[in-house]
Formats: C-alpha cells, structure tokens, sequence
C-alpha cells in the first residue's frame, strides 16, 4: 500500500480487478446486446456478444405489443405522487425533528431500523385488509399511501439531516429583522432546504419505482400494473424471440434509478450531504 | 446559495440567548409532526402489531371469515411442515451464502479501488450500476445470462470448447440454489462495496506507515491495522446485508419463483404462496414472526461474539 509495490503483486491486484471488471460488466453488456438484436440474430443457435444488425424495434415492440408503455405510466404516475406527497409530509415534520429536541425524534428514527428486521410478510396482509376496508386495494391512490409511508421514516431522516446544515442564526436574524414564522419558514428555510428537498423527492420517487412486492399483492387489475409488476409477468411468456422486447423494457425501467445515482454520485463519494446546502 | 456563502464565521460564536420563541409552544412541535406520525402509525406500526397478532390466529382469506385466536397451534403445525423446514434450510443457506460471499468479494474490490490503479474509475461507475438497477431487472437479466439456448454462459462454455458443462443453470435441480447465490452477491455487492471503501478510506495513515517502517508484511498491516479499524464498519454492513438477504422476494420470485422443484423456495416466497395462493393468513403471519425470531437470535449470537473480540 505504500511505497514500491512489487511487480508481481501489481500484475496480481490488475489480474483480480479485471475479475472484477467481467463478472460486474459482462451481464450489463448482455442486456444491452440482447435488447438491440433483431429476431433472427435472437433464436439464432448461437448468439453473439455484440449483434450484427443493431435495432430499435425490440423498444418499439416492448411499448407497443407488451403494454409495458402503460406499465411505465403507471409507474410514472404513482411514483411522482409518492415523491411530492413524501416530500409535503415530511418537510414540517423534519424541521420539527431538527430544531426541537423531542423523544418521538428518537422514536421516528428507531423505527427506520426495526422495520428493516421485519418481514413484508407480516405488514402486507394486515395492510391489505385496511385498504381492503377503505376501498383502497387494487388503487393508485392505495399504492401510493404505502409508499409514502414506507418512504417517510428516511425521508424524515434525511430531511432533517438537510434542515440541521442550515445554520439557525440565519432564522434568528430574520426574526430580530422583525419576520413572521410563516414568513422565516417561507424567505429563509426552504430556499435553502430546497437540495435537501430534491433529494428526498428523488430517494422516494426511485423506492416507489422501483418497488415490486406490494405492487404485486396489492394491484389485481392488468392495466394499472406497474412496471416491476407487468416486466415480471412478461418474463414468464415462452419464446426466445421475446427475449429482446424484454431486456428493452428492462434498460428503459431501470434509466430513472440510473440518473438519480449519477444525481447521488458526488455527494456518495464525498460521504456525506453537508455540502448540500452550501451548493 | 451565495447569502450562505457570504456569511461572516463569527457568527458561529454562541449569542449569550437565543430568542424563546423557537421553542415555545409544544402545539406546534406536534402539529408539524402530526402529517407524518399518523401514517406511520395507521399504516405501518399498527398493521405490523395486528400481523404479529394474525401468526396466533387461524385467519383466512375472504370477506367476513371469523378469525379465532389458536395459540401455538400454527406453530405446531410449522414444525411437522416439511415444506416449511426444507424453505428454513434453503433460506439460511442462502442468507449465509449471500451474506459471506458478498462481504468478501466486496471487501476485495473496495481494497482494489483504495489503490492508485489504472481503471480504477471504470470499476467503481461498474460497482455503483447493480444497485441502481430495480430488483425485478436485475433478475431479468441474469435470465437472460442463464438462458439455456440463448444465454452468455452457456455460449461461452460452448466457445471454449466445454460443451459438457452447458446445462439449464435456473432449471437444474443441482445448479438452481447456487445460480440464485451469485446473483445475490451481484445484485448486493454494491452497496456493500461503497461502505467499505469508505471504511477503508477512514483508516489512518499514519498508522500504516508506522507498521511498515517496523517491517510488517503487507498481510500483517491488514490484518492488524485494517482490519480492527475496519472492524465496526464491518459488523454493521454485514447484519443488514443478513436481514436484508433473509427477507429478500422479488429478486428469486423473477429467477425461479422457487423452482425447481422448490429448490430455491426461500421463506419470504413460501410465505407469499401460504398468503396468497392458499389464503392461510395466520399461518403465513406465524411464518413471518418464525422469521423474526430467527434473524434477531442469529444477530445476536453474532453480534455478542463480536463484542467478545473487540474486548
């Protein structure tokens, strides 16, 4: 690690990151390939890594024939909701969090860890029988209630991580200025929350997103399947031709997730959010 | 952004009081947390305390079924279920597989990314990509690899000559549970990846150095400098990666959904197909709760032992 490693034990450390490189690379290059190879090349008795003919057609057809583009509707829609909802509930919330000291902080907060150790299992079927009551199964609006819930507990971690770098001085100079709360909360906090807040829109909207469990139990109706849900189902219908469609609406399903990470990239490396707020 | 930019620093110095105001009225405290704590506790507290509940109760699914409190009598019936305890069996080897291989492979690659290696930017984008990627894809994809005619392994193995070793890697009652590993690894070796070079990049220099002029092996000076440093960073990512593993659905129900055979039928799938295939509710609910027990004994055995070694 310091000074003059030896040759062989560099050529060893390249040797083992190239490993490394294949067995991360290698079935992404394979989802690429497939997802732009025309029919023929696809039941072709031995395929190759890069396709001959390139095509479009397998997105066209996965939009078209599969209905994966009202899947992706679906999902756009329910994950925006669960965004904005998330992001409405707990911005009041979060700065309560950071500018009070309060044992249902500490709570809030404890819960994010002990949900992690409880199965879906236990939650879904309770929670099917309440939206069940309400007349919420197999909704939109059902779907994104759970989301939001499910979103909240990190969410409100996160926000009030965000609400904490924004130095308290700067609300109390406004005050001696002579401002209202409202007016505090309106000129001051949230322009500068406003990282913060996109952050947690775009944590909450990629959960919701990609979500596959309580989609799949709680929406029964095919066409207000999400994406997840409909990508799964079309993974069972046989044929290799199909193959190509499939790995399509895969690639565009996972482009969201994708950009929020390169979105995350700087701040995951920098390993923290501090310099959010700072911007 | 500039007005934060433009802040003088001696601002930082404590005023001698602060306004009361801010901290006046408890009210308001529990009107900005009120949006949030109600459907917290409406839709996930509450349904998970009625779900623990549902374990000790014979509840099925349909309108108006009476529900019954049965005890242990679910519980019983667990333990003379074959199909229950082969899914136990299956589900720990595939936790443990996951979890150990994860942490390994991980740790190897977070090592290689600390150092100052060419390429070394093309493999960190390339770890960062499967957890980007949704659960559901991530399984489509490694369909795709496994495809038995049109699948990258087993055209491989045909380029090389070993047409012996192409087989239907998800339908084979030998290879199907190990397939399902390595995807978990793939899929999970990410996140992984990123807590421990970020571990690593926290472990001090100096100390390093120290060791090295004393003439310590570079394996001495990782397994006596890095790995004790590394050792908190370690045991936390490792028992989230156990739950998470333990409790993990969508990933395997796209791959086999348990297949073949229920060769690779973890608890989380046979509890989904109790619920919603067969209706047992309570019976599934009292598999759930099994799992619980479960996972805190076994990270508390672990986590005690660990303690014991950091003493």
């Amino acid at each position: 690690m310091f000074g003059k490693p030896s040759r062989t034990s560099r050529t060893l450390q390249y040797l083992a990151l190239a490993g490394y490189l294949i067995f991360l690379g290698f079935p992404l290059v394979w989802l690429l390939s497939t997802a732009f190879k025309p029919p023929r090349e696809l039941v072709r008795l031995h395929p190759t890594l890069i396709p001959d003919n390139p095509t479009l057609q397998n997105f066209v057809q996965a939009f078209t024939e599969q209905e994966l583009g009202r899947a992706a509707l679906n999902s756009l829609q329910v994950s925006l909701a669960s965004a904005v909802l998330t992001v409405l509930v707990a911005m009041p919330a979060s700065y309560a969090l950071a500018r009070f000291r309060s044992k249902l902080g500490t709570a809030a907060l404890g819960w994010v860890l002990l949900s992690q150790l409880f199965p879906f299992v236990l939650l879904i079927i309770p929670i099917f029988l309440v939206l069940r009551q309400v007349g919420l199964a197999n909704t939109h609006a059902g779907l994104v209630l759970i989301y939001v819930v499910w979103a909240l507990p990190f969410a409100l971690w996160m926000l009030q991580g965000f609400v904490r770098n924004i130095p308290r001085e700067l609300e109390e100079a406004a005050s001696v200025d002579g401002a209202t709360r409202v007016q505090i909360l309106r000129r001051v906090v949230f322009p500068l929350l406003a990282p913060g807040l996109v952050a947690t829109a775009l944590f909450s909207f990629i959960s919701a997103w990609n979500e596959f469990f309580f989609a799949l139990v709680l929406i029964k109706t095919p066409e207000l399947a999400t994406l997840p849900v409909a990508l799964a189902r079309f993974v069972g219908i046989e044929g290799t031709a199909r193959l190509g469609p499939l790995a399509a609406g895969s690639l565009l399903a996972t482009l969201p997730s994708l950009i929020f990470f390169a979105f995350m990239q700087r701040r995951l490396s920098s390993g923290s959010l501090a310099g959010a707020v700072k911007g | 952004m500039t007005t934060l930019a433009e802040r003088p620093d001696v601002e930082r110095a404590e005023p001698a009081r602060r306004p009361n105001r801010f901290r006046s009225d408890r009210t308001t405290i529990y009107l900005l947390l009120l949006p949030s704590l109600l459907p917290i506790l409406v839709l996930s507290v509450f349904p998970l305390l009625r779900g623990i509940y549902l374990g000790f109760t014979d509840a099925r699914a349909g309108r108006n079924v009476e529900v019954s409190f049965t005890g242990l009598a679910n519980y019983r019936e667990l333990l003379g279920d074959e199909l229950f305890w082969s899914s136990f069996k299956i589900g720990l080897l595939w936790a443990v597989g996951v979890t150990v291989l994860q942490f390994l492979l991980a740790l190897g690659l977070a090592l290689l990314l600390n150092q100052q290696l060419r390429f070394r930017g093309v493999a960190r984008v390339l770890a960062v990509v499967p957890w980007a990627m949704p659960p559901v894809v991530v399984g489509i994809l490694w369909k795709l690899v496994y495809h038995p005619d049109a699948g990258l392994i087993n055209e491989f193995f045909h380029r090389i000559g070993a047409d012996g070793l192409r087989t239907n890697w998800l339908g084979d009652f030998s290879t199907a549970l190990p397939a399902v590993i390595i995807v978990g690894v793939w899929a999970g070796m990410p996140q992984t990846t990123v807590v421990l070079l970020a571990g690593l990049q926290g472990v001090g220099r100096e100390l390093h150095e120290a060791a090295a002029v004393d003439g310590a092996s570079t394996w001495h000076r990782f397994r006596h400098v890095t790995l004790p440093a590394l050792a908190p960073v370690i045991v936390a990512i490792t028992s989230l990666d156990f739950i998470w593993n333990f409790n993990s659905f969508g990933l395997v129900y796209v791959l086999t959904a348990g297949g073949p055979g229920g060769k690779t039928m973890l608890p989380m799938l046979f509890a989904y197909e109790e619920a919603f295939r067969y209706g047992n509710y309570g019976y599934a609910a009292a598999l759930g709760n099994v799992m619980v027990v479960i996972i805190i004994a076994l990270l508390a055995v672990y986590l005690r032992r660990r303690l014991r070694e950091a003493n």
